[in-house]
Order: C-alpha cells, then sequence, then structure tokens
C-alpha cells in the first residue's frame, strides 16, 4: 500500500466501490426473483441463473444482428435487448412453470433437485446453440468511456446504466408488489393460499405469473450482465450460491434486506478484493456470512410473528 | 383438605410484535384436576399452552411446575420433569406404525446413544399394549399409523403422552373432528387418565366441557375472564357477553 | 427344520438384500470385469460411501445437505497428503529446489513443508484424521445450525456455501493445496506400489469390504429406536422434541455419521485412483452424490449404491460416446427422480414384488414389525418410506397444494427454521 497518498486510496475506494455496485446490480436483481419465488411458491430455483444467461444471449443475438445486418441500429439495441431478453426469460419461466414447478410446490428440497436438473439441461442447451466458448455483446459506443466527477476518478458510464436499470426495475417491482392488483393477489396467496383460492383468486395464474416474472428479472439481470463480463453456457450458474446466501441472509421475504444483503455482500467482496486476492476476498464473504447466519438464522430483516 | 397445586401459573404475558397474546395471566391447576380453558379464538388459548411447555418464550411472568420454575428451562427438558403437550392438529408419525409410534414415545432412551442401544423388551411391549389398550387402540398396532382415522389419531397422540407418564397433560382441542361416540369414548378416557395427574384442556364443544370439566377458565383477550364452575361461569354475564352469546 | 436354522433362514431373508449385494461386489463383479474396469467400479463404489450417508440424512433424517463432496474431499486429501509425503522422499525430490517437500509447494515457492501437513508422515495419524477432519467440522456446522434450529432449505443452502468455500480455498491456495490439478503422483502406500494390479486388486477388495460394514452400520442405526426418531423428527419435529428428545443432538449426530461414511469413501477414492482433486468437492459434485442416493431410492442404503454403480457407469458410457448428452441425461435423471420416482429404483424393486409377496427383504431394513410380536397378514407392513408423488400433491391435475398429512413436512421445515 506504500507509494499511494491518502488521495489516491480514497480514490481507488471509490472505484473499487463502484465496480461493487455493478456486482450488487447483477445480485440484487437475480435475487429479487428468487426471493419472489421462493416467498411465494416455497420453490427454490437452482436454475435462476440460467435464466440469466437467456437474457445475456439474447443481448448478445440482439448485438450481433445488429452489427452484421443493420449497423443503423447499433447505438439503440441495448435498450431492445433489455426488453427481449425480459420476454425471452419470462416466456422459458412461463413453460418451465407450466411444465415441471407447478408439481413442486412447497416442496423445497425436491425442488430444488428437479430445478438443478433442468439447469444441467439447459447449460448443455446453451453449449449446443451457442457454442461453449465464451462470447460478449458489442456495447454501443454511448455505454462505453466513462464520466470523471473529479479527476482521479473514473466511473465507467455502462456501470451507471446499470445502476440505474437496476434502480428503475427494483422501484417497478415494488409498485407491482405493493400498488398493483396483481401485487395484492400474491401477498394475499403467500400469506394463506387456501383463503385466497377461497376467494375467488386464481392462485395458479398468480403463481405463473409470478414465477415468470422472478425469471424474466433474471433476464434483465442478464442483459446487464454483458456490460460488465462475457458470457458463456455457465455463466449464470457462478452466481447462484451468491444469490442464494444474499435472499437468506436478507431474510427470505424482505425485500429490503434482500436490498441491503446484495449491497453490503457485493461491497464486501469488491473492497476486499483490492487487499487480497479474488480467491480470498471470496471465501471471507461467504464465510463471514455464514457465520452471522448461525448467530442469526433468520438473517438481517425478520417479522416477529407467532409460530 | 386442599390438595397440591401442580401447576402455578403468575402474571404470565407474551408479546408479539405490540400485540399482547396472553396478558397477565394467573391460573393454578391442582393435583387430579382436569381444567378446561374456553374462549373465543384469538382469546390466547394455544398460547397458554405454547408458553407452558416452551414453544413460545414467555415475556413476563412465571410458571411453577411441581414447585420448579419452568421459564428457563428447555421444551424437552420440561417434558422430561412431567409436562406433556398434544397438539391441536393431531401430530403423530405418519410413516410408523402405532406400536413404533408408541414405542418412540417411551420415556427411555431419550439420548442419542441411548436410542441406539435401546431394546424393545418385555416390559416395554406390556407398557405399550396397555397404553393402546387404554386408548382403544389395542388391536391396531401394527397398522401403519397414516391409515387411522382422524378420531383415532387423536387417541394415538395422547396414547403417545401417556406413555410418558407425565404429571400435568395439556390437550389442544382434543375431540376436533371426532363423531359423538368417540367423543364419548375420549371424554371416558379423560376421567380415567386424570386419576393421579392434572389434566389441561382447551375445548370449544360445549357439551363436551360439561361433560369432563372440574373447572372452567375463560380466557378473553389474553386475560382470564372468569374462573369457576361450568354452572358458575354460564351464570356470569360478562362470559355470556362475550363468548356463550355469540 | 430344527429352530436354528428357522431363526437363520429368518435373518438371510431379511438381509437378502445385502447378502446378493456383498456377492454381487465381492464374487461376481471381480469374476466378470478385467482390472481396469473393476478399478473404475471400485471408484463408483467410493461415492456409495457418500450416497449412503445421504441416505440416513436426507431419506430418514429429512436433513437435505448439498455439501457431502466437502467430507468425501477433506477424506481424500488426508489420505493423499500422507502418500504425497511419502512420494516426496528428498531421494525422489532431489532436482527440486527444495527437496523433501511436494513437488507443487516447490513450483510456488514454498521452501518449508507447511505446519498442518507435518502430522500426516504418520500413517496413524492419517488414519485418524480421515474421520477426526470431516466429522469435527460436520459436528461444529452441524452444532451451530441444528442448535439454533436451523434446518431445511437454510441447511441445504447453507451446506452449499461451505462447498463454494472449500473449493474455492483449495483452488485458491495451490502452494499448500496442489490447486485446481488437486494432489497427484501418489505412488506408495508404507512402501507397498499401489499402482500395480495386485494392490489395485486388494484396494477393491477392502473398498467392497468396508462399504459393506458401512451398509451394516447403516441397517442397524435404522433399525434402532434412533432410527425410527430419525423418521420419526422429519415428519413432525415439534412431536419429537415435545417427547422429551433433544432433537438437535440427533440431527448433528447422524450429520457427523454422514460425513465419517463420505471421508471413508474418499480416503478409498485416493488409494484407488491415486490422486484428489477439488472437482469432487464443489457445488456441482455435492448435489450430484444426492442424485445417486435418489436414484437408489432415497430410503434405501442399499439401493443408495446400486444408484451410484448405475449413474456412474452411465456417465462413463455417455462420455465414451456422446459427451455432449450426459448433462441432459443427467438433467433427466435429476427431474425424474423428483417427479416420477420419488422412491427410486428400491420404490420401483419394492413395487414388483408387492403383487406376489408381502416384501420379504425390506429395503428400509428391518423394522419393528419384522422383529416385535407375530404380524397378521392382511396388516399392511408399516416401515417408513417416502411420501410418494400422488400424496405430495405432485400429480394433482390442479397442482394446487393441500397442506395436510405428510405433504407438508418440507413446508414445516420452512417455517420450522425462519420463526422461533
Amino acid at each position: 500500500m506504500e507509494g499511494l497518498t491518502l488521495e489516491e486510496f480514497g480514490a481507488i475506494l471509490v472505484m473499487q466501490g463502484f465496480n461493487g455496485l455493478s456486482y450488487f446490480c447483477v445480485l440484487l436483481l437475480m435475487a429479487l426473483g428468487l426471493a419472489i419465488i421462493f416467498g411465494q411458491m416455497g420453490v427454490i430455483n437452482m436454475a435462476h441463473g440460467e435464466f440469466l444467461t437467456i437474457g445475456a444471449y439474447a443481448t448478445f443475438l440482439l448485438s450481433w444482428l445488429s452489427e452484421h445486418y443493420a449497423p443503423w441500429f447499433m447505438p439503440y439495441y441495448f435498450l431492445l435487448a433489455v426488453l427481449l431478453g425480459f420476454a425471452a426469460a419470462f416466456a422459458v419461466g412461463h413453460l418451465t412453470e407450466l411444465a415441471l414447478i407447478r408439481h413442486l410446490y412447497r416442496r423445497p428440497l425436491d425442488s430444488l433437485l428437479a430445478t438443478w436438473g433442468l439447469a444441467l439441461i439447459m447449460q448443455q442447451g446453451f453449449r449446443s446453440l451457442f457454442g461453449a466458448r465464451e462470447v460478449s455483446a458489442t456495447l454501443p459506443d454511448w455505454l462505453l468511456g466513462s464520466w470523471q466527477p473529479v479527476s482521479g476518478i473514473d466511473i465507467p458510464l455502462n456501470g451507471l446504466f446499470v445502476m440505474a436499470l437496476t434502480m428503475l426495475l427494483t422501484a417497478g417491482v415494488l409498485i407491482l408488489t405493493y400498488r398493483s392488483r396483481w401485487g395484492l393477489q400474491m401477498r394475499a396467496t403467500t400469506q394463506n393460499r387456501v383463503m385466497a383460492g377461497a376467494v375467488g383468486i386464481d392462485t395458479q395464474q398468480v403463481d405463473r405469473f409470478t414465477f415468470a416474472l422472478g425469471c424474466g428479472i433474471a433476464g434483465v439481470a442478464g442483459a446487464a450482465f454483458t456490460t460488465i463480463g462475457s458470457t458463456g453456457p455457465t455463466s449464470g450458474s457462478l452466481y447462484i450460491v451468491d444469490t442464494f446466501l444474499v435472499v437468506v441472509f436478507g431474510g427470505a421475504q424482505s425485500m429490503l434486506g434482500t436490498v441491503a444483503s446484495a449491497f453490503s455482500i457485493a461491497q464486501a467482496s469488491s473492497i476486499l478484493e483490492f487487499f487480497m486476492t479474488g480467491s480470498m476476498a471470496k471465501v471471507s464473504v461467504l464465510l463471514t456470512i455464514i457465520v452471522i447466519l448461525m448467530m442469526r438464522p433468520e438473517g438481517l430483516f425478520r417479522a416477529n410473528v407467532r409460530r | 383438605m386442599d390438595k397440591r397445586i401442580v401447576l402455578a401459573v403468575e402474571d404470565l404475558g407474551v408479546t408479539f410484535d405490540g400485540f399482547k397474546a396472553v396478558d397477565g395471566v394467573n391460573l393454578y391447576v391442582e393435583q387430579d384436576e382436569m381444567r378446561v380453558v374456553i374462549g373465543p379464538n384469538g382469546a390466547g388459548k394455544t398460547t397458554l399452552l405454547d408458553l407452558i411447555c416452551g414453544r413460545t418464550r414467555a415475556s413476563s411472568g412465571s410458571i411453577r411446575f411441581l414447585d420448579r420454575e419452568l421459564t428457563q428451562i428447555p421444551e424437552y427438558r420440561r417434558v422430561r420433569l412431567g409436562v406433556g403437550r398434544k397438539f391441536q392438529n393431531p401430530s403423530i408419525y405418519e410413516s410408523l406404525t402405532v406400536l413404533e409410534n408408541l414405542e418412540v414415545s417411551y420415556p427411555r432412551g431419550r439420548t442419542v446413544f441411548g436410542s441406539l442401544a435401546f431394546k424393545r423388551t418385555p416390559e416395554v411391549l406390556q407398557r405399550i399394549e396397555e397404553v393402546a389398550a387404554m386408548v382403544y387402540l389395542g388391536d391396531l398396532l401394527q397398522v401403519a399409523a397414516e391409515t387411522l382415522s382422524h378420531g383415532q389419531m387423536q387417541w394415538l397422540e395422547i396414547g403417545m403422552l401417556l406413555m410418558q407418564e407425565p404429571q400435568l397433560l395439556m390437550l389442544d382441542e382434543p375431540v376436533a373432528g371426532m363423531s359423538v361416540s368417540e367423543r364419548q369414548a375420549t371424554a371416558e378416557l379423560l376421567q380415567r387418565i386424570c386419576k393421579g395427574r392434572s389434566v389441561v384442556v382447551i375445548e370449544h364443544d360445549m357439551d363436551f366441557v360439561r361433560s369432563i370439566a372440574h373447572r372452567v377458565t375463560v380466557l378473553h383477550q389474553g386475560k382470564v375472564l372468569a374462573e369457576g364452575s361450568m354452572a358458575k361461569v354460564q351464570a356470569d354475564p360478562r362470559v355470556v357477553e362475550v363468548y356463550l352469546g355469540h | 427344520m430344527d429352530r436354528a436354522t428357522g431363526i437363520t433362514l429368518r435373518i438371510l431373508r431379511g438381509h437378502a438384500d445385502l447378502i446378493i449385494l456383498a456377492v454381487l461386489i465381492l464374487i461376481v463383479l471381480p469374476l466378470m470385469l478385467d482390472i481396469f474396469r473393476l478399478n473404475l467400479v471400485g471408484k463408483y463404489l467410493t461415492y456409495a460411501f457418500v450416497a449412503v450417508g445421504i441416505v440416513l440424512c436426507w431419506g430418514y433424517g429429512g436433513i437435505l445437505s448439498l455439501g457431502q463432496g466437502v467430507f468425501f474431499g477433506l477424506g481424500g486429501y488426508c489420505m493423499a497428503m500422507f502418500l504425497k509425503l511419502e512420494a516426496s522422499d528428498p531421494a525422489s525430490t532431489s532436482i527440486q529446489s527444495t527437496p523433501g517437500i511436494p513437488d507443487f509447494m516447490d513450483w510456488n515457492q514454498l521452501t518449508e513443508l507447511p505446519w498442518f501437513w507435518e502430522p500426516f508422515h504418520s500413517f496413524a495419524f492419517t488414519l485418524f484424521a480421515v474421520l477426526a477432519v470431516p466429522g469435527i467440522l460436520a459436528f461444529v456446522v452441524g452444532l451451530a445450525m441444528f442448535k439454533r434450529r436451523v434446518g431445511g432449505v437454510y441447511f441445504a443452502i447453507i451446506t452449499q456455501a461451505v462447498a463454494a468455500i472449500l473449493s474455492i480455498l483449495i483452488i485458491g491456495q495451490q502452494g499448500y493445496t496442489g490447486g485446481v490439478n488437486g494432489i497427484t503422483d501418489l505412488k506408495t502406500l508404507l512402501g507397498w506400489d499401489i499402482r500395480t494390479d495386485s494392490a489395485r486388486y486388494a484396494l477393491y477388495f477392502l473398498n467392497g469390504a468396508l462399504l459393506l460394514t458401512v451398509l451394516v452400520v447403516a441397517r442397524l442405526i435404522i433399525g434402532s429406536k434412533f432410527g425410527k426418531l430419525l423418521v420419526a423428527l422429519r415428519d413432525r419435529e415439534d412431536r419429537v422434541r415435545f417427547s422429551g428428545y433433544d432433537v438437535s443432538n440427533f440431527k448433528i449426530f447422524i450429520f457427523v455419521v454422514a460425513a465419517m461414511m463420505a471421508a471413508v469413501g474418499g480416503a478409498m477414492f485416493t488409494l484407488q485412483v491415486g490422486f484428489m482433486s477439488p472437482s469432487f468437492v464443489g457445488v456441482g459434485p455435492s448435489i450430484d452424490m444426492v442424485v445417486f442416493a435418489a436414484v437408489g431410492g432415497r430410503m434405501s442404503p442399499v439401493g443408495a449404491v446400486y444408484g451410484s454403480l448405475l449413474v456412474n457407469w452411465a456417465r462413463t458410457a455417455f462420455s465414451e460416446s456422446f459427451p455432449e448428452l450426459w448433462l441432459l441425461a443427467m438433467g433427466a435423471i435429476f427431474i425424474g427422480v423428483v417427479m416420477l420416482f420419488p422412491n427410486g429404483l428400491a420404490g420401483m424393486v419394492d413395487g414388483m414384488k408387492g403383487g406376489f409377496i408381502r416384501s420379504t427383504a425390506r429395503l428400509g431394513g428391518p423394522t419393528g414389525a419384522s422383529r416385535g410380536a407375530p404380524v397378521p397378514d392382511q396388516w399392511p407392513v408399516g416401515r417408513p418410506r417416502a411420501p410418494t408423488a400422488c400424496e405430495r400433491g405432485a400429480l394433482e391435475p390442479g397442482g394446487s397444494v393441500s397442506v395436510t398429512g405428510p405433504s407438508d413436512h418440507d413446508l414445516a421445515d420452512r417455517q420450522g427454521s425462519l420463526a422461533h
């Protein structure tokens, strides 16, 4: 650390923190979907990372098509890719719910194994379709470059864009959950499924939409992911363990908790990575979470209710 | 002559998120007594049993059982001291037979290594048969518990408690889902088993309460509203107001 | 027929499945296969140690650990460290800059054996460590989690994270662990060359005998009151707790037993295959091991052995001819055992037998029904079993959940671990 002035050190800390923010965005978008699905259906979706991969490949595909057939579209394709990533993951999620997930409600351990199987199949599917090599989307010019609020601090534009996207989507999900008719039905179903059915809520429909929505958000996470890394068949699965820890650490059914835990985990790993090797940073973060969870198994946020 | 007090609950309270589910309850249960706790839904009846058996931690007050303070003792130790609890929904081991259900409740081999070394001796079998006969399941010992009727499951759970020979037996709605004849049989069963121990029952069925209760405690909004014989309680205008009048 | 013969026959019939398996492993396979294939079978059988532990933990106790690869790996690494030290004597490592330490340490500029490697010079300590290191880790994790009533999904996720941590740690610390390649080039065990055919035969039989011992231990546990308590606490944890049992101790014990079984498998893997690497420790391989147990039948230890053999044989066969199809097949197996065959092979065998014989050889092990008072024929024989797909609402047309009966124990898990 010698040879660094305090100023430089501060700048590095800020930039490192900002790198953490990109990681935070992907984690948060993944965890939001996972938390909704677990809270609503008691299903552990181990294939959630693969829905991120779907979004990432969708973005890559669109970037490739624009580059080769419609160069004029290059500046705009990324916005469409976000929508396409969402739509593709939403559609596959819808089918998955229909074929698999609806048989697994409230059987978290079984759902965990079955969706792991699904994840393997999807990974092989990606490999057959796109090859085993990692691919990268060509980013439009306006996403490249960086913003310099003060000299010595470079904040990449793609990171800023991903931040904005994440905040928008998180706000959207919160509004949908607490202000929309679907949100009301979803919360009702979560609290008392039988009763919700009895008052005329089509719980099956609500479940299907909820699962697909969670997958769709992961698809957007995939689009965001292409701005910070290249995509391979197993890109999404690399995030799955972290994402689950985010959900558990945040307290399974608290959205605020999910945001807070995604933030602290991402920041901690990013900042630690500066001081030690990447693997040791990761080990320290995971270990800390586990130790905290052992002392406080209910996670960061939890309602105090009677069993 | 006064009988010995087995259970003394004093000023007991618990709060969930600011809501006082049980609030300053006093309850004294004597040896050989059958006490029935009644009250409208949400009065705190099940929570009271949860507090006594340790499923829920008390926020305030004391629970003394045979002159031992229970509030700080983990639930399995309370059971070993002689507190037995039946849950509202029959809670039995569906994938084991009736015999195995009772065997698992036998109060020996309760540690890890004890249970590994546990042998099904003739005494154990004799005790199982005795209890099974008492709860009307003597002919069904080899049957898988999941095939029992709802009423038989309730009896089986009572039988599992009897295996432990508790000094205090707490039953949460023991006749829910039973036919009339099963209710009668259960009433007789309860009359028999309260000899030599104390029984606390939560029940909604007033005819059933009348047929078994020595004394009745009425809970309302977490507090004791009235206490005494069934006749006295029924005559109390406040009780009529909140409960029986509905 | 005199009494003694009668009793012997009954015991034989009660354990027919175990005896058939013993004949298969110790006689049929060695006669049928050349040493190369037999060595491969021996490798598959080392996974069966893990699968048997998973049957006890998950099938009986309802505790799903997604980190069993950790214990397999630790057992394997303990053994590998001993063998590596033996292979790294100063004479054969004289070309290194620091002779006498393992080659990968030398490549990573280590000049001295790390302290935790020192005790692995002793074979006695190694044997002890093979059981103790994974056992202690399982005890600590189990103690921390079960005493605080963390179970179900949370336990699965946290054990998964433990697997992730250990594999990252092993890969990251290559100077101490051999990194991603693992510990390789193992040659001799106390001077005995383990790479020769005769040694491979001997190790195969040792492995088979150990596996059968583990199965007998599993059977003893399942048949005891402890075994019934495991099933009981899987279905109704609160009822067990309020019958006077300290539930967490039971869970910790079975978790430690499963970990030690996995560790023996890992050590035997190292001996038979000649290396140990982090590729057996991580998240993926740990979950794969659950499927070995699920394919065999989550309630059947003997089934777990067949499951391990079958899945791994299929993996080898696929990888030889259609490597790209293997992941698809494995994925289909995962989905299939959950959705269609929740009782696995054992369930199918039981189903076939059920038609003509009232199952004599109970795959779930001898239960009270067979040991207690005589059982009239018309009574259904109650034995612990996993709820079938139908009962769990899996095949309900609407897919809606009925939270009653045996179907809700997963839910109870979830709530039980969430709230206090």
